[in-house]
């Protein structure tokens, strides 16, 4: 299991790489692994405002509907283009080809209620 | 929960495990889509122990299950295999099943694992109730392990463990031979839609008949499979699901199952509910829908005609082999009879979908 040392988590198991005011997001790899096969991914849009704590998109499984939580709030940017028509990516890379939005930070300060890999690492073996 | 004989195999396997009405089942090993293209592609093993099975004999065996059942048993010969159903009064059905004739005076009932012990009550109680009189029930689900052995090279790794030709044994047959010195019941017969093989073992014997069929199946791509490939190949294959597509409140007949339900044997249970319904013309019908975009339409979404609810998918998935969204769906009949356009709703929207011609993989 893989806990990338750069970048910061959340409860819900997503994670964020903060570069400067624009922070990249996707789900980590304890998610993907508890989530099976995923078959299908549903993102915001460009321009679509986000708030943290709320639901951005959702993320299928064979099996389930999961939803997908903002860890901060902001304008989406950019959405990942190829993860439609390769969902997978999300089991095979979760951190890199498996990225899902960009967004603008709209209060930097959230950041700091984030965990960061040796917090995380800890929350998800714990149980 | 209830455990199968082959529990820990599954946990040593690294299965995840799952609560499948009060069994504790493998619902995966290495991933739902690699398990269900193994089995289209080479074999898959899966433990289905949980099933029940269900013991009718006596020289009025035949009569009951005739009344009881909604297919005709007068065209079984010894040593096949039938699918049927056991419905109310009100033509819901209890569960589906298939029925295995060993002589004319006795039978074996293989049910769904989570209808066991309300299907055999349910057979209890119509004995009481009719004045069937040599007739005994057996409830033999616990003596038995079951795997199913599925898909194009099935047939080879099982000629490893056995001297019996298996040519010989066409679909929906059965002999009863020994698989790596086991007995057991030989059925070609499966819930995937690929060539293969239900297997019934003495429940003690189930561990190795697991591990034989493994050690030789291993070079021919022989993987396990859990419940979750299980469904999505019974689904690519339209196959019906109980609790899904047929309910207490759905008739066979509703549900593309009017192929197993012989009106015209005579008398059984649930007959004239079915009949008058058939009469008045059925309100409701069960087809078959793929998304033509991308999503995955699931269980209880509604079915919608020009912005109107007309029905509900009874069962969906992103099918692996299509990669496309499939789904069955109970809808009013003369929509789905028409060329309306349909869509499922997915969340806040409405998918297109369009009907699809069974089944969706051949």
């Amino acid at each position: 299991m893989n806990f990338p040392e750069e970048l910061k988590y959340t409860e819900d198991h997503e994670w964020v790489l903060v570069e400067d005011a624009v922070v990249t997001i996707g789900i980590s790899d304890f998610a993907q692994d508890q989530l099976g096969d995923i078959v299908f991914v549903e993102l915001p849009e460009v321009g679509d405002t986000l708030e943290e704590g709320k639901t951005f998109g959702v993320v299928e499984s064979v099996k389930a509907v999961s939803d997908v939580y903002a860890p901060v709030s902001g304008e989406v940017v950019e959405i990942n283009e190829e993860l439609p028509d390769a969902p997978e990516a999300v089991n095979n890379s979760p951190y890199e080809d498996g990225w899902m939005i960009k967004i603008k930070l709209s209060d930097p300060a959230q950041l700091d209620s984030l965990m960061n890999a040796t917090v995380y690492q800890e929350f998800v073996e714990k149980d | 929960m209830n455990k199968t004989p082959l529990n820990q195999i599954h946990r040593q396997l690294g299965a995840r495990m799952v609560d499948f009405g009060g069994w504790d089942m493998p619902v995966q090993y290495s991933g739902v889509i690699a398990e269900h293209m193994a089995v289209r592609t080479t074999a898959g093993l899966f433990d289905v122990s949980h099933m029940g099975e269900i013991e009718v004999s006596g020289s009025q065996a035949f009569d009951f299950l005739q009344y009881v059942t909604t297919n005709d048993l007068s065209c079984l010969n010894d040593g096949q295999v039938q699918y049927t159903a056991l419905c109310y009064e009100t033509g819901g059905v209890v569960d589906d099943l298939t029925l295995y004739r060993f002589t004319a005076d006795r039978y074996l009932l293989c049910v769904n694992a989570s209808n066991s012990d309300k299907d055999f009550a349910w057979l209890e109680d119509l004995l009481k109730k009719t004045a069937f009189s040599d007739l005994t029930l057996t409830n033999r689900s616990a003596e038995y392990a079951q795997l199913a052995l599925q898909g194009p090279v099935a047939a080879n790794i099982l000629a490893k463990l056995t001297s019996t030709d298996l040519s010989a044994i066409k679909f929906y047959r059965f002999v009863e031979g020994q698989v790596a010195g086991i007995d057991t019941i030989i059925s070609r017969t499966g819930y995937t839609g690929e060539d293969g093989f239900e297997l019934y073992c003495p429940a003690e014997d189930g561990v190795k008949l697991w591990e034989e069929l493994m050690r030789v199946g291993q070079s021919l791509g022989l993987k396990p499979i859990g419940l979750g490939a299980r469904d999505t190949l019974r689904l690519e294959k339209a196959y019906a699901l109980y609790g899904h597509e047929i309910t207490a409140d759905i008739m066979p007949i509703e549900a593309r199952l009017g192929w197993i339900t012989k009106l015209k044997k005579g008398n059984f249970v649930g007959r004239d509910a079915m009949l008058k319904a058939k009469e008045a013309g059925l309100p409701r019908k069960l087809i078959a829908l793929t998304l033509t975009t991308s999503g995955v339409p699931r269980e209880g979404y509604p079915v919608f005609c020009n912005g109107r609810e007309v029905g509900y998918v009874t069962s969906g998935t992103m099918s692996p082999i299509l990669k496309k969204g499939i789904a069955l769906a109970l809808v009013e009949t003369a929509i789905a009879d028409s060329d309306q356009p349909l869509e499922i709703g997915i969340r806040k929207r409405q998918m297109p979908a369009e009907r699809t011609t069974l089944p969706f993989v051949k």
